[in-house]
């Protein structure tokens, strides 16, 4: 039978741990607040620019920019969007999964893969499974500046302009609410071309200052690095999200724990008592 | 009095939006003016100032760079949060392949699909008996 002094030194450490998986599920929640205002923030550039897409698509262009271009795939990019940190849940094992998964089909129809990771999680499953990577952006913080992702865009998007990568593909948690968030593979590259609506005739093209093909480059460059920013923020909001929930059910666990424990304690005492009374009972007719 | 709707948008907010009699701008190939009815107008800006007036309002605002888009009744600013430079871009491209280098150095690039399957298995598995031990409950 355990003795009392080692049920109650669980007890206390016990306690100690609910206390700070506590505090840690307070601080992932004021996170999330504002995790969530920088997703919304950043929501009328990447609309905006959007729309600009779908105008210039609409446009009779004079020149077709290779990223709406479908090539014969014999390599695709994975930019796979994680957290920096641990702690929240199945959040980057779903995600990693639904990589590995995709992969594994392109590799079963021979097509390579390679890798651009975003945040530490994904670059140490990474390092354990194996896999080509071309890019690495880590500890990007809580609040991401969109310029710490331009090197890794212009990795991925330097390749696909030597032709060494055909396609590219977005991975990251997509934030539905609080208690969900889903793993996405989106295709990046190429782009998907905007429906043609039958109103509006595609008889105008723009004035391009300087050069279309200039122009177009930079703003469809500027596209996909705000396609990739916004996932970044948004794969924060889910982070926080995550861990807040994973957090409130360690608490919730710990507590549970206690309650098992004090039970044990209460048993373990009484226990001792009867076994005490009996002995001096035993003791006293004995003599 | 005729106007024109006006958006500038950085990609972490959004700095404007409302309508304007009157758009100037710094493109990079100089001043534009933009009144309502423009043609369609696509270009890059430089560095500098972008102005909206609306009757006799005016205010201000410093782009140091980006997209202009114009439609005959809707101007979209696209700012960039900081200066652009092709050498710049290089030099953060060359960092990320480094940091990627740095990490897997002498490792080897093939995927080993069944140690990848087997280690989320085990990961989603934990996860799952979890799950489970809580409902128990």
């Amino acid at each position: 039978m355990a003795n009392t002094k080692e049920v109650r030194k669980q007890i206390a450490s016990i306690k100690s741990t609910q206390k700070i998986t506590s505090a840690m599920e307070m601080v992932a929640a004021s996170k999330m607040k504002k995790t969530q205002d920088t997703m919304l923030e950043g929501r009328p550039y990447s609309l905006k620019i959007k729309d600009v897409i779908s105008h210039v698509a609409l446009a009779n262009s004079e020149y077709p920019h290779p990223f709406y271009e479908e090539r014969a795939p014999k390599k695709a990019c994975f930019i796979v969007v994680s957290s920096d940190k641990g702690l929240c849940g199945g959040l980057n094992i779903n995600l990693f999964k639904q990589v590995i998964l995709k992969s594994a089909e392109l590799n079963q129809q021979e097509i390579g893969s390679c890798f651009a990771l975003i945040g530490t999680k994904a670059s140490s499953f990474f390092k354990s499974v194996g896999g080509e990577v071309i890019a690495v952006a880590e500890k990007l913080g809580d609040k991401p500046n969109p310029d710490d992702l331009i090197g890794l865009t212009k990795v991925v998007l330097d390749m696909h302009k030597n032709n060494d990568i055909d396609q590219a593909y977005l991975c990251s948690n997509s934030f539905v609410n609080t208690m969900t968030q889903q793993p996405n593979v989106d295709q990046l590259i190429p782009l998907a071309p905007e429906e043609q609506s039958e109103a509006a005739p595609s008889q105008w093209d723009y004035i391009y200052e300087p050069e279309a093909k200039e122009l177009l480059d930079g703003l469809l460059t500027r596209y996909i690095e705000s396609l990739v920013y916004q996932a970044v923020i948004e794969n924060n909001a889910c982070e926080q999200a995550a861990k807040m929930i994973a957090m409130k059910n360690a608490t919730d666990n710990a507590g549970d724990l206690i309650k098992e424990l004090e039970l044990l304690y209460n048993n373990v005492r009484q226990a001792a008592i009867t076994q005490e009374l009996s002995e001096i009972v035993g003791g006293a007719s004995a003599v | 009095m005729n106007t024109i709707k006006i958006n500038i948008v950085s990609s972490s907010e959004e700095i404007y939006s409302g309508e304007a009699t009157m758009v100037f701008a710094t493109g990079s190939l100089g001043e534009l003016g933009i009144a309502p009815g423009h043609t369609p107008l696509l270009t890059g800006l430089a560095a500098g100032p972008v102005r909206v007036q609306n009757g006799s309002d005016e205010e201000t605002f410093f782009c140091s760079g980006g997209f202009l888009e114009v439609q005959p009744d809707l101007v979209t600013v696209l700012s960039d949060t900081a200066e652009r430079a092709e050498s710049l871009d290089e030099s953060e491209a060359i960092k990320a392949k480094e940091v990627a280098e740095q990490e897997l150095a002498n490792k080897d690039t093939t995927i080993d699909y069944a140690k990848a399957s087997a280690q989320l298995a085990e990961a989603v598995a934990r996860l799952k008996t979890i799950q489970k031990l809580r409902k128990k409950q």
